[in-house]
């Protein structure tokens, strides 16, 4: 979203381009520091080839489309990004140098809007990625996950932040009299939906950073642990099988990326298959939880539903659906209504039921769930056909595909 | 990198317009559009002299008007928020068109038009008629920070490596059978932003050794110092000041 020419008035878009050119003379020197790496006396000869690559990268990178579905797709705006993969300053520097060359060789966005477009664009979101990152960072505790949800959070606030911020100056210059708290309410409430787009993306794309090069993610450089040397029997000829702690360094190194690669992508959709080391073990530790969380949630925390009709029971009864409506099959059955009929006291009841009732399911599910795996296990055994579990082939083809250009690399 | 390194908006052209040195062609374009901006929106009929300003400039580049119109497209999504205002603006309403419109609307709908369209014109015009190492050399002119400059440069010269990495990337999952069609396959398409990342990044500092190891220092030699003539400052402070006219004008008849 670039603001055009004529949006607002003269003296915001040259106040805006007053502080736009002050970032980017902070950021120039910033950068200078940020990517100055190992070699400090190389900071002013690595700024421009790696920033200007980077530059390249966001560029590049607002072409890739990503289908929302029903044939519309969005792009990433890439402030947060840049922001925690090559830190603020040279995030400011890459971003304004796209605007600007954007404005001057495609016509897109005002001349004299270009500073509010470097404010807003560039600088608001960066900044503001970039404080909310480093506060969760140190914040949580220091690990891989840790810093996936804090690129999720930055990430998202950071698009609404600089919308609020547009409707600020829009409230300083702009040229109509739109209502402002319609404006900001408008414009929070599509820039927060744009930013859980922005948010899943930049998460899954730091994600994918720190799996292979964590050293790259700018934001997470000193997360990084220290290689431990773990001393071993050496493996000599004809001296046995090997034991698992000769080979350390290598093994440990695969599974961290394995591990990683595995948690990041949790977060971005079901699409993803689970660390395959860790699942046997987890399988049963996730189910005890599920159950603890399943009977703790009907047992206790239904004391506190509320008593109100939900949505769909409101509606029908505003609407007179529900007059329609005949009384349950099962209406005069003890658990009727979510509540055991002999008991007086309200909440008991209503807890009690609800044990009795996610027991029952849990019964039932669990039934289905095993004859229906004895069945197949039952096929598979006697089978010529070697198909493999439906979801466990799905999750794996998937991954598989998701490894690819990363593999290319 | 076998194709040339023009960008999509330019056309090459030997007119007066293409001769004059860019920093003269920038300062102009932006003293342009800044006093586009100052114009009160009521005076209507100044934004038709700017509209016949830029025709002139154009008919002097000998740019086809419809090189021009075509890439001017991009202004499209602002047409719609622009039509969108009458609609959702406040304050005393008028009857048009059956329909109950905001006086206050309208005004900003036109102005947003009127002015969005002007800049961008304007900002076509320059990019069709100024090439693209000439705009890097005409913004260090204007004393844009060098370093900035460089940057740019940098971006400019792979940008299109980068493009054609991503290309590469996407021909890859193609031909593995990948279609995206909603929002389970961004994990993918984010693998291959950060794949990209890695390969961009990494590329910066092999181009930083390469350059390292060829004597560089962090500032780039410059290759023509040749400043810009009294002539040629006039004839591209025509547009601007002519437009400062039609603009002074415009205020003193409100």
């Amino acid at each position: 979203m670039h603001v055009p020419d004529g949006f607002l008035n003269a003296p915001v878009s040259v106040a805006t381009g007053a502080v736009a050119a002050a970032a980017v003379a902070v950021s120039l020197r910033g950068a200078r520091r940020e990517l100055a790496g190992a070699a400090a006396h190389h900071g002013a000869e690595r700024t421009a080839p790696l920033a200007g690559l980077v530059a390249a990268f966001v560029f590049a990178v607002q072409m890739l489309n990503f289908p929302v579905g029903a044939g519309t797709s969005g792009h990433l705006m890439g402030g947060a990004l840049a922001a925690i993969l090559v830190g603020p300053y040279t995030g400011v520097l890459a971003l304004s140098v796209v605007l600007l060359m954007q404005a001057l060789l495609f016509a897109d966005g005002g001349l004299t809007a270009l500073g509010t477009n470097i404010t807003l664009i560039g600088v608001v979101t960066v900044v503001a990625s970039y404080a909310v990152f480093r506060a969760l960072v140190r914040v949580l505790p220091r690990r891989r996950g840790s810093v996936t949800a804090a690129a999720f959070v930055s990430a998202l606030l950071s698009v609404p932040a600089a919308a609020a911020v547009f409707t600020g100056l829009y409230a300083l210059g702009g040229t109509a009299e739109v209502p402002l708290g319609k404006v900001l309410t408008a414009m929070l409430g599509v820039h927060t939906l744009i930013g859980v787009g922005e948010a899943l993306i930049t998460t899954a794309t730091v994600g994918a950073v720190l799996a292979v090069r964590p050293d790259l993610v700018y934001a997470a450089r000193g997360l990084a642990r220290p290689l431990v040397l773990r001393s071993g029997p050496v493996a000599t000829p004809g001296a046995g099988p090997v034991p698992q702690a000769a080979t350390t360094s290598t093994t440990t190194s695969t599974t961290t990326s394995t591990t990683t690669s595995g948690t990041t992508s949790g977060t971005d959709g079901p699409a993803e298959a689970p660390a395959p080391a860790t699942r046997p073990a987890s399988a049963r530790k996730v189910w005890a939880g599920g159950l603890a969380a399943t009977l703790l949630c009907a047992g206790v925390v239904s004391f506190y539903a509320s008593g109100a009709p939900d949505g769909l029971e409101r509606v029908a009864g505003e609407y007179g659906i529900s007059t329609e409506e005949e009384e349950h099959g099962l209406a005069g059955s003890p658990l009727a209504d979510y509540g055991i009929a002999s008991i007086a006291d309200e909440r008991l009841s209503g807890g009690l039921a609800g044990v009795i009732g996610a027991g029952t399911t849990l019964a039932a599910g669990t039934g289905v769930l095993v004859v229906a795996s004895r069945r197949r296990n039952a096929r598979a055994t006697a089978g010529a056909a070697a198909a493999p579990a439906a979801d466990g082939g799905a999750g794996r083809a998937e991954s598989d595909t998701g490894r690819t250009p990363a593999g290319n690399a | 990198m076998g194709a040339g390194h023009a960008h999509r908006l330019y056309r090459h052209g030997h007119s007066p317009v293409h001769r004059l040195p860019a920093h003269t062609k920038i300062a102009a374009v932006l003293a342009f559009v800044l006093t586009v901006v100052a114009t009160p929106r009521e005076a209507m009929w100044a934004f038709g002299a700017y509209a016949l300003l830029l025709a002139a400039v154009a008919a002097l580049s000998r740019v086809p008007a419809r090189h021009l119109l075509t890439r001017m497209l991009i202004e499209v999504p602002f047409v719609a928020f622009a039509v969108l205002m009458p609609f959702v603006a406040q304050g005393p309403h008028v009857e048009a068109l059956g329909m109950s419109l905001s006086e206050s609307g309208l005004w900003g709908a036109w102005n947003v038009l009127a002015k969005g369209t002007l800049g961008v014109a304007a900002s076509v015009l320059l990019a069709s008629t100024t090439e693209l190492r000439e705009i890097l050399l005409g913004l260090q002119r204007l004393r844009m920070p060098p370093l900035l400059v460089q940057i740019a440069s940098f971006m400019i010269r792979y940008g299109d490596v980068i493009a054609d990495e991503m290309r590469r990337m996407r021909l890859a999952r193609v031909s593995r059978g990948f279609t995206a069609r909603g929002v389970r396959q961004w994990s993918v398409l984010a693998k291959t932003a950060g794949a990209l990342f890695i390969r961009a990044y990494e590329r910066g500092e092999r181009v930083h050794l390469a350059m390292v190891s060829r004597g560089y220092t962090g500032t780039m030699p410059t290759a023509d110092e040749t400043a810009a003539t009294r002539t040629q400052w006039s004839s591209a402070a025509a547009l601007p000041l002519a437009a400062l006219a039609v603009c002074l004008m415009g205020w003193w008849t409100l």
